[in-house]
């Protein structure tokens, strides 16, 4: 986020009062780092999308990205590295009401996390998952990935990253997410729109955020300003709500593709067919 | 009985002839749980299978997870949903739920692991009995907490004590862990579920202050802190992190100090509420057996056989594995000439009834090392051949 911003945080009066937890700001993000923004626009969507406060649920892992969840004045958890979608599976069963929104890091989500991502796509769990993809591992200094594209030198890539890495949209449209996103946190409207639009959502919503982290990501990949990357960002950020989502793998040369990819109705969520079992086995002759 | 708007009830009242497994199951629901998150897995599988059926009836919710640590995540995630949560694994499904197991122990969450133990290390022998994972329920997560561990030894403890362990979770806000084993597990004997009205429930304590007062990690004198869940106002605010009263991170040592102590004396300073010990003839007994689970059972015949030899034999079986009732051990040792631990592994309890017993009395160790039980004669015939 910008050091204006920062401020903005830190005074007396901000717009957002109320919804970030008293006594915890200033927060740990680095300057430059686009988390504050993102936490922002998440606040905004999920302030103006009109569910009672009581019912949202914000659960994240553990990373830079995972310490989101703190700061926002929701129920709020902070759980281990990699299982914040089971956690926010049995958050959401427990109460068909409450709408449950899981944020965290690339390494989170999709390296120790990755199976339950899939998995909770698969079962259309009703949860917005955001990941906040900054091609690293920010928290623990910077090492590669499974979103560090090949050539890129992390701590733990000394050599430029060897490995292809995930297209985290096309991974969620191909396990079944109803709706699946991707913007750069330049745009911050869009992202914005996406977070609203997922939180909307009955079922698996997904938003991929490229993130900048200049500290771990950044310097070793001559970005080292936040400005720097989403300059890089606007300079490759190409709009297709219609790209086809195969296609759109990121890599250090071809422009980023962003849009809206998937936006599916009406489709039976875990906690609706939990429910209906629930209907159905009561109907049963008892024993 | 008299046909009722609700089919399905909590409690299954009658007798029945069940299994193990079954019946910890029916404990379960007898209590209340309503959610259960679980991954396949012998020779536990059966209380899945059971719950998927039940639950729905109940208004509750099941879920086949992906692995073991989904379900352990998903069941505490649950559990500050607001529901009592529960899942059932056996040795590698507990290794891996560990670390989430620290989790629920740092942000005192309630709920309940049943551990149908095999006979380990690694996939060991999947559909044979071990006692293999003692020190496992007790160490296996990082960092200082003390878990509540409870064994039973019959079809009907395994009701009574899951029972038991769901009211434990709740009053001291952990997870607890009922450590059964196969032969318990797959045995069928007489099960007698008493009527609703005498199933003992405790439901966890709830913040009396309004949301904008509220600590939620500031304790009572009984050193447990009221627990609000999600949906309530609260908004709760929760991290495996250390933390302060407010639940917010705060990684200084005094932090640290304050809550690690906390977390472990609220279950130190209630022992005497937690620890239970079966004693069987042991008033006049020169010499004791002490075992546990299964085991017991056969440690049980052996006290009888050397009772008709005349052989002043009594039996310590533990049902509360930890904490350990190191005090009653330790006052046994000062009357028997010797103590005998039967168990179906090398040596975990024995090693503690040695630290209890200060040297006071000989400790022998009878290890199976898993695959079976031991017979009443073969404890017996070790006793003997001492004497
Ligand atoms: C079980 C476990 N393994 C490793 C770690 C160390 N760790 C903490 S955060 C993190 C990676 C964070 O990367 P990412 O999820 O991308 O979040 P970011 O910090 O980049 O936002 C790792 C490996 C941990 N906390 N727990
Ligand atoms: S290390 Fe990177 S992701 Fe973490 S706070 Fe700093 S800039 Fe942001
Ligand atoms: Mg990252």
């Amino acid at each position: 986020m910008t050091e204006d911003q920062n401020e903005l945080l830190e005074s007396e009066a901000h717009p957002l009062d109320g919804f970030l937890r008293e006594g915890r700001i200033p927060h740990i993000f680095c300057p430059g780092c686009s988390l504050g923004s993102i936490t922002n626009v998440l606040i905004e969507a999920i302030n103006e999308s009109g569910i009672d406060p009581k019912k949202v649920a914000v659960v994240s892992g553990i990373g830079c990205t995972g310490r989101i969840a703190g700061y926002l004045n929701y129920d709020s958890f902070h759980t281990t590295h990699g299982r914040p979608i089971p956690f926010a599976i049995g958050l959401s069963v427990t109460d068909p009401e409450r709408k449950v929104i899981v944020i965290s890091g690339d390494g989170d989500l999709f390296a120790i996390g990755g199976n339950h991502f899939i998995q909770a796509a698969r079962r259309n769990a009703d949860i917005t998952v955001v990941c906040v993809n900054n091609f690293n591992y920010g928290m623990t200094g910077g090492q590669a990935g499974p979103t560090t594209y090949v050539g890129q030198f992390q701590t733990t890539s000394p050599y430029g990253s060897l490995e292809e890495p995930f297209n985290l949209p096309n991974l969620a449209a191909t396990c079944g997410a109803v709706y699946v996103a991707r913007y750069t946190a330049l745009d911050v409207r869009r992202v914005k729109e996406a977070f609203s639009e997922a939180i909307a959502k009955s079922g698996f919503s997904f938003v991929e955020v490229l993130g900048s982290c200049p500290t771990t990501y950044g310097r070793r990949n001559q970005l080292a300003e936040g400005k720097k990357i989403l300059e890089f960002f606007a300079e490759k950020t190409v709009l297709n709500h219609d790209a086809d989502t195969r296609d759109i793998r990121i890599d250090k040369d071809s422009p980023i593709i962003v849009g809206k990819f998937v936006d599916i109705e009406d489709k039976p969520t875990l906690t609706d067919n939990l429910l209906a079992l629930q209907r159905v086995s009561q109907a049963k002759k008892g024993r | 009985m008299s046909k009722q708007k609700q089919k399905f009830l909590e409690v299954s009242t009658g007798e029945h002839f069940t299994t193990g497994n079954h019946a910890a199951a029916e404990g379960a629901l007898a209590v209340g749980c309503k959610f259960f998150g679980g991954y396949p897995i012998t020779p536990s599988s059966e209380i899945a299978e059971h719950m998927a059926l039940r639950l729905p009836q109940l208004g509750g919710n099941f879920v086949q997870f992906e692995d073991e640590i989904a379900s352990i995540i998903g069941i505490l995630g649950a559990s500050w949903g607001g529901v009592k949560s529960m899942t059932a694994t056996s040795g590698p499904g507990y290794s891996l739920m560990v670390e989430n197991i620290g989790f629920g122990m740092m942000t005192e969450t309630p709920c309940i692991i049943i551990n149908v133990q095999r006979g380990g290390p690694s996939t060991g022998l999947p559909t044979l009995v071990g006692q293999q994972d003692i020190m496992q329920t007790k160490w296996g997560s990082h960092g200082d907490f003390e878990p509540i561990v409870l064994c039973p030894s019959s079809v009907q403890e395994c009701f009574e004590l899951a029972i038991e362990a769901f009211n434990y979770a709740e009053k001291y806000r952990l997870p607890v862990t009922l450590l059964m084993d196969e032969t318990l597990g797959h045995m069928s004997e007489r099960l007698i579920i008493p009527d609703a009205s005498k199933i003992g429930k405790v439901e966890r304590k709830k913040p009396k202050d309004s949301p904008e007062e509220h600590l939620p990690y500031k304790a009572d004198d009984d050193l447990i802190p009221p627990m609000a869940v999600a949906g309530e106002g609260y908004r709760v605010m929760v991290t495996g992190l250390t933390h302060d009263e407010r639940g917010y991170p705060n990684l200084n040592v005094e932090t640290q100090d304050k809550l690690v102590r906390r977390i472990n004396d609220k279950i130190r300073l209630n022992k005497k509420d937690i620890i239970r010990v079966e004693e069987y003839l042991l008033d006049d007994a020169e010499i004791a057996i002490i075992a546990f689970g299964s085991v017991a059972r056969a440690a049980k015949g052996s006290v009888n056989r050397a009772r008709e030899k005349g052989i002043k034999v009594g039996l310590l079986r533990l049902i509360t594995i930890w904490p350990f009732p190191d005090e009653r051990i330790e006052a046994l040792a000062e009357k028997v000439k010797k103590i005998y631990v039967p168990e179906i592994n090398y040596g975990q309890i024995t090693r503690e009834v040695e630290r209890c017993v200060h040297g006071k009395t000989e400790v022998k160790g009878i290890f199976k090392l898993g695959g079976s039980i031991h017979n009443p004669q073969e404890i017996l015939k070790e006793i003997e051949g001492d004497a």
